[in-house]
């Protein structure tokens, strides 16, 4: 294994592994806001410990997402100091952002968790939405910060330096806001449905009328979120068709420039032969896609030299499960809203809550998919355009014996996160046993 | 005052704030290493208790610190984990480990593994703790040499050395004293204060005691660092105050009423020798070996473009504005609040 392949697999586990505490970090402490605010306006003690057990999944995911994303900060120049020399500068400011959002999270997650018996009760309410809005801030900013990757602005390239430094341009450079925003709903629908599942595998199990309220809480964010992503991600796309037409070439397994270009339905690109084979064409449906007519050319992977092509298979193919999770569940959160508006009766039959069991993983799923795209599809560019990923790599040997150490160390953290968290579901059974019993005797 | 002096100064704060705050915490996890047998239970409920509500916060301090030092001084940031990834990745190695465990063993309802995630967090605590000091010492140690041929010289030598062993001594046994001292005041029984009050004393004469070495180490290894700190007057200013607190902080952990002054001093303490350590240094971020072509490179001239800065500062004041008065609610809830008797921790 070379260096490079060493490294940036090390940046893809440790992205991969912190991508699944963000999403969650940003979405939950909003179910868990909206669960608690249930019990303030009933006051059923069920409401409380579900948000109680709600609180405690964002505890452990927040704990884990920061100190992976403390890692990930000193990872780039570990990995990367090549690209951060260049970089720092240019996009510090979004990082700085993100550390200043982040920096508030942690403090109202602080207040929030201990502070059920010290604050007034609204502002203790509060102090959770904090969490949420102060994560989903941190994650933007973020995220624009890799959309500079994507879409370098706001410098000047002069003989392998920047100069003419513009923060304000590249931090808000035209990859940013569909990036964020899609990254953003994918968040609330991974989680949303995540939850909506787990919840549902305990509704079929003990019946108790909590894990109902708590999947449908869980399945209305995450269906909302998963109706509208289609449309931001037509619109990230589309941006992309302008900014990285290679890159959408790779996702969509086309190699011939052509007009009224097909969209390819799975199918497995032939890099050798340049064609993708077993594919399903709708005529015309890239070119619609991609720039809004049904004739336009869209430019294939032949019109550019062999050595800038990225991994085009890897990159095809995760690109093909996003959009293929992405519209299933889009549909099941068409069908399961109007049955909650309509039927509410269906909600409960045991066919839709093994159906939302089998989906709780996908958006998950999804999401990783979705950065192998992005990252991988960007290759072997680390700022598209200017510099590539083997001159952004660190001279320093042995790179192969960190990625070991990172494997072991969020192999071990999954398993046991995992495990936690099966045992917190446990300690909720026995707490919802004691509300009932105090209802019962009261 | 140029830009490059007002962000250093943010730095200097986000370092100092991490190692009072942080390093309070990472001293506590250090303390579970020497709990005492009667009153184990009650002192690791009272360090977590007193951890919990804070520690994430105190943490992102280090986040703040590394953020600025890769967006206003970009060549400082990859000479930096260039040459010194490996006590980089120990000290990462490290947050990690203790992060977790101690979350872990806080929501972990199986009692099962709580042993195993108390040795993880106070075995990384102390582990995280040294390696700092160690990272600390190589940036003064001028043994970082890009010239060198081979591994050892390159990635072993700028910290594998005795001077930046014993501060990293130093460190994890200021923190634990840190530690120690702010616990005393958190306590709320007679014979659990009497017990940490003792504690806090052998742990302030430990970190006098092994507070020579490194200078020692230094002058033996041919560093004159004693003698950079005695030609800067604010820096020999810091190191006379830091030595004068000493004995104040003795004192004022006899007196039970005097709590919340050993606090203040022990703060004191560590911010002089962390200030005095500053201004001896400034402005160089990192010494390089004598037969380097570069003798040290200062901030100045690995200082970002002055567009980058000026957005940096902007950033850094506003962030401020948000981050202080969240701040000093989430201080105020959890540990002003609680010198009023009523609301002390009770186990």
């Amino acid at each position: 294994m070379t260096d490079l392949l060493a490294a940036r697999t090390q940046m893809a586990l440790s992205l991969g592994f912190h991508i699944v505490f963000a999403a969650v970090g940003i979405a939950m402490p909003f179910l868990m806001s909206i669960a608690h605010h249930r019990y303030l306006k009933t006051r059923r003690p069920e409401f409380r410990v579900l948000t109680k057990a709600w609180s405690k999944t964002v505890a452990i995911f927040f704990a884990v997402g920061a100190v992976s994303g403390t890692a990930l900060s000193f990872e780039l120049g570990l990995l990367w100091p090549g690209f951060m020399i260049h970089a720092g500068p240019i996009i510090g400011m979004p990082f700085s952002w993100e550390g200043a959002a982040f920096f508030l999270e942690a403090i109202f997650i602080g207040i929030f968790l201990y502070g059920w018996k010290k604050l007034p009760e609204r502002s203790h309410w509060l102090s959770g939405v904090m969490v949420g809005l102060s994560g989903v801030a941190s994650g933007f900013f973020v995220i624009c910060a890799n959309g500079w990757m994507n879409s370098p602005a706001g410098f000047d390239w002069n003989n392998g330096h920047p100069i003419n430094i513009d923060p304000w341009a590249a931090m808000f450079n035209e990859a940013a806001l569909g990036q964020g925003v899609h990254m953003i709903i994918a968040s609330f629908q991974a989680v949303g449905f995540a939850f909506a599942g787990v919840h549902a595998l305990l509704y079929l199990k003990l019946k108790h009328p909590v894990h109902h309220e708590a999947m449908k809480i869980a399945f209305m964010v995450g269906a909302v979120a998963a109706i509208i992503q289609p449309i931001s991600g037509d619109l990230a796309a589309k941006s992309v068709a302008v900014r990285q037409p290679i890159k959408l070439a790779a996702m969509e397994g086309h190699f011939e420039t052509e007009k009224g270009a097909p969209l390819l339905i799975g199918g497995l690109p032939n890099v050798e032969e340049r064609r993708t084979d077993y594919a399903l064409p709708l005529p015309k449906a890239l070119s619609f896609l991609a720039f809004g007519d049904f004739n336009a050319e869209v430019k294939g992977l032949n019109d550019f030299p062999r050595e800038l092509w990225p991994p085009v298979v890897v990159t095809h193919i995760a690109f093909q499960i996003m959009v293929g999770i992405g519209t299933l569940m889009a549909l099941v959160g068409i069908v399961g809203l109007f049955w909650l508006w309509k039927k509410p009766q269906n909600f409960l039959k045991p066919l839709w809550l093994k159906a939302l069991v089998a989906m709780s993983p996908l958006g998950l799923i999804a999401i990783e998919a979705g950065w192998v795209v992005t990252e991988v599809g960007r290759q072997p560019w680390v700022i598209y355009g200017y510099l590539k990923t083997a001159d952004a790599l660190t001279p320093r040997p042995g790179i192969i014996f960190t990625l070991i150490l990172y494997l072991v160390i969020y192999l071990a953290l999954s398993l046991v996160v995992y495990q936690l968290v099966r045992r917190q579901i446990t300690t909720l059974q026995q707490d919802l046993g004691q509300t009932q019993d105090k209802e019962v005797s009261a | 005052m140029s830009m490059v002096d007002v962000v250093l100064i943010f730095l200097g704060l986000a370092i100092l704030f991490y190692v009072l705050f942080g390093g309070a915490d990472l001293g506590g996890g250090i303390m579970e290493l020497f709990l005492s047998k009667d009153t184990r239970e009650d002192e690791r409920a009272l360090i977590t208790h007193a951890m919990a509500p804070v520690w994430e916060a105190n943490h992102v301090w280090l986040i703040l610190a590394v953020v600025i030092v890769f967006m206003g001084f970009p060549r400082v940031y990859t000479e930096g984990s260039t040459y010194l990834h490996l006590p980089l990745m120990a000290v990462l190695v490290g947050i990690v480990a203790r992060g977790c465990a101690f979350t872990f063993r806080y929501y972990d309802t199986a009692r099962t593994y709580r042993r195993t995630y108390t040795r993880i967090f106070a075995y990384s605590s102390l582990w995280t703790a040294f390696f700092l000091g160690v990272l600390g010492g190589s940036s003064v140690a001028g043994l970082i040499n890009p010239e060198a041929k081979t591994y050892a010289e390159l990635f072993l030598d700028p910290w594998l050395n005795p001077f930046c062993i014993s501060l990293g001594l130093f460190t994890a046994s200021f923190c634990t004293m840190l530690a120690t001292i702010f616990l005393v005041g958190e306590a709320d029984e007679i014979e659990l204060t009497r017990i940490l009050r003792r504690k806090a004393k052998i742990a302030l004469v430990v970190t006098s005691l092994i507070a020579p070495l490194p200078l020692i180490m230094a002058e033996f290894m041919g560093r004159p660092l004693l003698q950079m700190i005695l030609q800067h007057p604010m820096s020999l200013g810091f190191f006379a105050l830091a030595i004068l607190l000493v004995p104040l902080v003795w004192i004022s952990l006899n007196r039970s009423i005097w709590t919340t002054w050993a606090r203040a001093f022990s703060v004191m303490l560590v911010a002089s020798i962390i200030l005095s350590w500053f201004m001896a240094q400034y402005p160089t971020a990192l010494y390089y070996a004598p037969d380097s072509y570069h003798r040290a490179l200062s901030f100045y001239e690995a200082a970002a473009p002055a567009a980058t800065l000026r957005v940096l500062v902007g950033a850094l004041v506003v962030g401020s504005l948000c981050i202080f008065p969240a701040l000093a609610y989430l201080f105020k809830i959890f540990k002003w609040d609680t010198l009023d008797e009523e609301r002390r921790y009770k186990p």
